[in-house]
């Protein structure tokens, strides 16, 4: 590392962005630290360089500092992080120092957070089922190792729970451990508890890692905790071999910090205010998920994020769908009604199930299977609408009885309890039980010989 | 003059320099200690405005910076077909062979392999006279592909020597004698990418692109070097309608740019292509695919110049004489680099923050396709296919209706046939096809002399279903008329069994326009024969529902290929069915 330089006084100070003259050589992205005149700390990093001023963006907030008496230290190098297996059980902050009153862990390697992006060419692709023992997902929405699928929620929607679920009963077939780095965000403390609980719970604390910035944590750290997180995982996965699972939440607080920066820059802002540069900034970091061929380990990534207003097509929730592969959509109608977990099928979606399901993998039933249940439960809902105006007595023999398959559909297939496990042959022969509602002429997504076998007369 | 400068100011991708001024608008310049590739964007009295195809992080003011004095170029020549490079034509395989899994900063490694070896057979002689786009001989470069070494472009004059044998690129495989100075020739040539390869004359067009999915290439097809937009939100199977069409379409080369999309796509290509058959050679895909992968993590400002990179290719092999088919996944991705470059030049924005120029810039991209003379006097294609990710599927955005506006046909896709899985999820109110009209003659001279008028009467009939079904949302299907429902029930039959197609089934994949014809004949014409025997006969639609001929008309499309006509003896039994009922 180089000598830092420090600098003494600052010109002018808006929002969390500090703005500094004569500093020649200082580099761009460059970490900073900056000493207040009562021996306080902050941080930050260099946003701009040029030839009249510097501009430094502070994660933690500006609030007291003052232009004069302020001195800023340039530390010479981009944020690295400290990485080692030590981290596993341990909590840190948001920006990577611990939070659990123990010294910090013996660092093996140090590693640039903003990470350099996996060569396309070197990819692995996904294709090893994830068990969740959740019906809806294994079955209509499978996840498979190195996959980033998010969680798109709403206040006072369930994901949490879902997540720890997923935390309680996720196997793999081969049955190899996973660690878990779990990166919070604006979170609450009572968020944080019930993690803390399903981790314990379900005996798996010494292999979580936790980073966290809470919700009355400095925003502008949040821009780093994703990077912090995802920069272990890949020391983790790709150097020590291990299977990593990253749930992020809620991606939501973190665009908001971004737009604030974007906006005290003077940035031209696009679709509601957030910089036009929110999907590439994003994709730095949902790329950051896969497999690496010859490589043991891999990153799977679950973000959750909010969806201001429940809209789906808020920008948020919008670009994070044009980068993941696929999406889990959480429904407020069905939540209200008791349904958990009150997943939204016809907007879910996994784009990567086809490769890790079927013969040899789950079973031979399953891709076709799943397609039928979407498909049938998508009439379903139209029929559905249509009762609603011309009333159910008028509908047809076969529409009522999709009527009839649609209910079983929800109350039987997609509720389930918080502790129920379900194997995937299980969430299968439940699926075919409930099919065999609809006449045998109705499946026409499911090869003959399929139907055969399975097909149950009730 | 001075190719040297420094740095004066670093902002995201975007870096200035001074001192440089031999600078030319677009020249490609190395910044930094790290010597990271980047482009002139614009020029202002002293400073450079550079816009970096890498991460800029740690750049400090006063590193020095170098012009190359050249633009952006490509190299063209054999080797191209079945790599893979970024949006700035590095060797993605190359590099991953070198560095590991992760892509380092300051790569610079030629795009080109420069230790194979090629077979060349000359085609002309000593003392022949060549012009620019004039072909001097021929390269194996893959099982399929014959590559062809052209007389490069402002090159007349003499062969001063040329001979058979094998040869790596930077050899010279002829000599050419012009204006009293000898031009070697190596078995590359570059060319900038900015700027379109030049061609004779541009042509109508007359053939279609044949893709084995009925409802493109029955309804809205698409003509060998037409050009074409998928629009569609996130999950509605734009990627996976277009990675079909590099597979199937019957383009003699594929370029595939992966523009600012996910990295496992690309990796779903990269290894399913290797293994993958032409349905009409037998031989591996890959031999015809040239990918371009600036996935949304690589640098923006390389997202920016892979449709450049991707194109350029294109037209390379165009004027070899080849069909080519681009495709470019997504052109949105490629629209919002724009935006973001001209954001941090601090550009009046337009609309939603694009810069003015955006409708014009994409422009000049589609521009780019066409069927054309070549240079060399051969018939040679560019078809365009791009993907546009509008934001919140909101099809108003600028970035969608600019491209619409451009293209000749339109392949909307449409979330409600997403949400009930019906794929390819197009649009079949909404698409259009205005290449249609030029390829009437080439259906009915190749597959039907009727085959405009029953495409016609199929379209006609969903449209008919698409109000009635408005109409059944208020009043329940039972409450329509008997010959609306006759239309209601073909229509479902035209979707369930003609439009919906799975790109997984192994005989459903790929249908050849035979059978595509055939099958779209067979329910046409049951749709005339019931209206027929209702009208006169006062046959009840639900004895017409009845018929077991419906179950093998809706499995038609199971029928293999080369069985396709065996869809007549089910037309047949329809005949005998409807004759019958009276």
């Amino acid at each position: 590392m180089k000598e830092s330089i420090v600098v003494h006084g600052i010109e002018k100070i808006i929002g969390p962005l500090l703005f500094l003259s004569h500093t020649e050589h200082v580099g761009y992205d460059e970490l900073v630290v900056i000493e207040t005149p009562d021996g306080t700390t902050k941080n930050g990093k260099v946003l701009e360089v040029n030839k009249d001023y510097t501009i430094v963006e502070v994660f933690e907030n500006t609030s007291r500092l003052s232009l004069k008496g302020t001195n800023v230290k340039f530390l010479g190098s981009s944020y690295k992080l400290g990485v080692s297996t030590e981290m596993l059980g341990r909590i840190f902050s948001g920006s990577g120092k611990p939070r659990d009153n123990i010294p910090p862990p013996i660092v093996e390697e140090y590693f640039d957070i903003n990470g350099s992006p996996i060569n396309p060419v070197k990819r692995e692709y996904p294709k090893d089922f994830i068990q969740t023992g959740i019906s809806a997902i294994d079955c209509l929405f499978s996840i498979v190792r190195g996959q980033k699928l998010p969680i798109f929620s709403g206040f006072g929607l369930p994901h949490n729970k879902i997540v720890g679920q997923i935390i309680n009963q996720a196997t793999i077939r081969d049955s190899e451990e996973m660690v878990i780095i779990f990166g919070a965000m604006g979170v609450s403390q009572d968020e944080v508890y019930f993690f803390k609980k399903v981790f314990e719970e379900s005996g798996v604390y010494q292999r979580v890692v936790m980073f966290l910035n809470l919700a009355n944590d400095p925003p502008m750290e949040r821009l780093l905790t994703p990077r912090i997180a995802l920069t272990l995982a890949e020391y983790l996965a790709f150097k020590e071999g291990m299977h990593v699972l990253v749930l992020l939440s809620d991606m939501s607080s973190y665009a908001e910090a971004l737009r604030e920066v974007s906006s005290s820059k003077g940035e031209i802002p696009s679709r509601k205010g957030y910089p036009g540069y929110l999907y590439t900034d994003f994709a730095s970091i949902y790329e950051r998920a896969g497999r690496i061929k010859g490589v043991k380990g891999s990153i799977t990534q679950i973000p959750i994020l909010s969806m201001p207003n429940d809209d789906i097509t808020h920008p948020i929730p919008d670009l994070t769908g044009y980068i993941t592969e696929g999406q889990i959509v959480l429904d407020r109608e069905l939540h209200n009604k008791g349904i958990y977990p009150p997943i939204k099928v016809l907007d879910s979606l996994s784009r990567l199930m086809k490769d890790g399901i079927g013969e040899g993998k789950t079973r031979e039933d399953h891709p076709d299977l799943s397609s039928q249940l979407y498909a049938s439960y998508s009439k379903s809902k139209s029929i559905e609408e249509l009762a609603l105006i011309i009333g159910q007595q008028e509908l047809s023999k076969l529409d009522q009885t999709y009527l009839e398959f649609g209910n079983k559909f929800i109350n039987r297939f997609i509720k389930q309890d918080w502790k129920e496990d379900r194997p995937i042959e299980k969430t299968l022969d439940l699926a075919w039980e409930i099919l065999s509602t609809l006449p045998k002429s109705e499946l026409n997504r499911i090869n003959e010989k399929i139907i055969d076998k399975y097909y149950m007369f009730l | 003059m001075s190719s040297f400068g420094e740095i004066i100011s670093v902002s995201g991708s975007l870096v200035k320099a001074n001192g440089l001024t031999s600078a030319k608008m677009n020249d490609i310049v190395e910044v930094g200690d790290l010597k990271l590739i980047g482009e002139i964007i614009r020029l202002e009295s002293d400073i450079c405005y550079i816009q970096v195809y890498e991460e800029t992080s740690g750049l400090h003011l006063h590193e020095p910076v170098m012009t190359k004095e050249i633009p952006l170029s490509v190299e063209l020549g054999p080797g191209l077909i079945g790599s893979i490079f970024d949006g700035i034509q590095r060797p993605l395989t190359e590099i991953g062979k070198k560095f590991g899994g992760f892509i380092p900063r300051g790569v610079k490694l030629p795009a080109l392999d420069r230790h194979k070896k090629w077979h060349f057979v000359p085609k002309v002689k000593v003392n022949d006279k060549v012009k620019p786009g004039d072909i001097l001989g021929e390269i194996k470069e893959s099982e399929v592909i014959v590559h062809k070494l052209m007389t490069p472009y402002k090159v007349n004059g003499r062969i001063k020597s040329i001979g058979e044998g094998d040869f790596l690129i930077d050899d010279n495989f002829a000599l050419i004698e012009s204006n009293g100075k000898e031009i070697p020739i190596k078995g590359y040539q570059t060319w900038p990418v900015r700027i379109p390869r030049p061609y004779l004359n541009k042509l109508p067009v007359d053939t279609p692109l044949i893709t084995g999915q009925r409802v493109i290439d029955t309804f809205f097809p698409i003509s060998k070097g037409g050009k074409a937009c998928i629009p569609g939100g996130f999950g509605t199977g734009k990627t996976m309608t277009l990675q079909t069409i590099a597979k199937w379409s019957d383009a003699t080369i594929i370029v595939y740019i992966g523009c600012g999309e996910r990295g496992n796509e690309m990796s779903d290509i990269l290894s399913e292509f290797p293994k993958l058959e032409d349905p009409r050679t037998g031989k591996i895909l890959m031999n015809r695919t040239i990918i371009i992968a600036n996935t949304s993590n690589m640098p923006v400002s390389a997202r920016e110049a892979s449709i450049y990179t991707g194109i350029t290719i294109a037209e390379y092999y165009r004027d070899q004489g080849f069909d080519v088919a681009l495709i470019a996944d997504s052109t949105s991705r490629w629209a919002e680099a724009l935006r973001e470059i001209s954001g941090r030049l601090e550009e009046i924005p337009a609309e939603e923050g694009y810069p003015p120029y955006l409708a014009s810039r994409l422009a000049d991209f589609y521009e780019r396709s066409g069927k054309v003379e070549t240079l060399g006097g051969f018939n040679g294609s560019v078809t365009i296919m791009g993907a546009v990710s509008p934001p919140g599927s909101d099809f108003s955005e600028p970035v969608t209706q600019y491209t619409i506006k451009l293209v000749k046909t339109l392949w909307e896709l449409d979330r409600d046939l997403a949400y009930s899985r019906h794929y390819p999820a197009i649009n079949w109110i909404n698409s259009f096809s205005k290449d249609y009209d030029f390829l009437v003659d080439w259906f009915s001279t190749n597959i039907s002399e009727d085959h405009a008028e029953y495409r016609q009467k199929a379209l006609e009939l969903l449209i008919k279903d698409n109000n009635l079904q408005q109409l059944i949302k208020i009043i329940g299907e039972e409450g329509l008329p008997e010959q609306e429902r006759l239309i209601v029930f073909i229509s479902n039959i035209i979707k369930e069994g003609f439009l919906r197609q799975n790109a997984l089934d192994p005989i459903e994949r790929y249908t050849i326009l035979e059978k595509q014809f055939m099958m779209l004949k067979t329910i046409i014409d049951f749709y005339d024969k019931a209206t027929n025997l209702m009208t006169k006969f006062h046959i009840t639609l639900d004895e017409i529902i009845d018929l077991p001929i419906i179950e093998e008309i809706k499995r038609m499309k199971y029928i293999p290929n080369e069985k396709y006509k065996d869809i007549k003896k089910i037309s047949d039994k329809m005949e005998e069915e409807f004759k019958n009922l009276l």
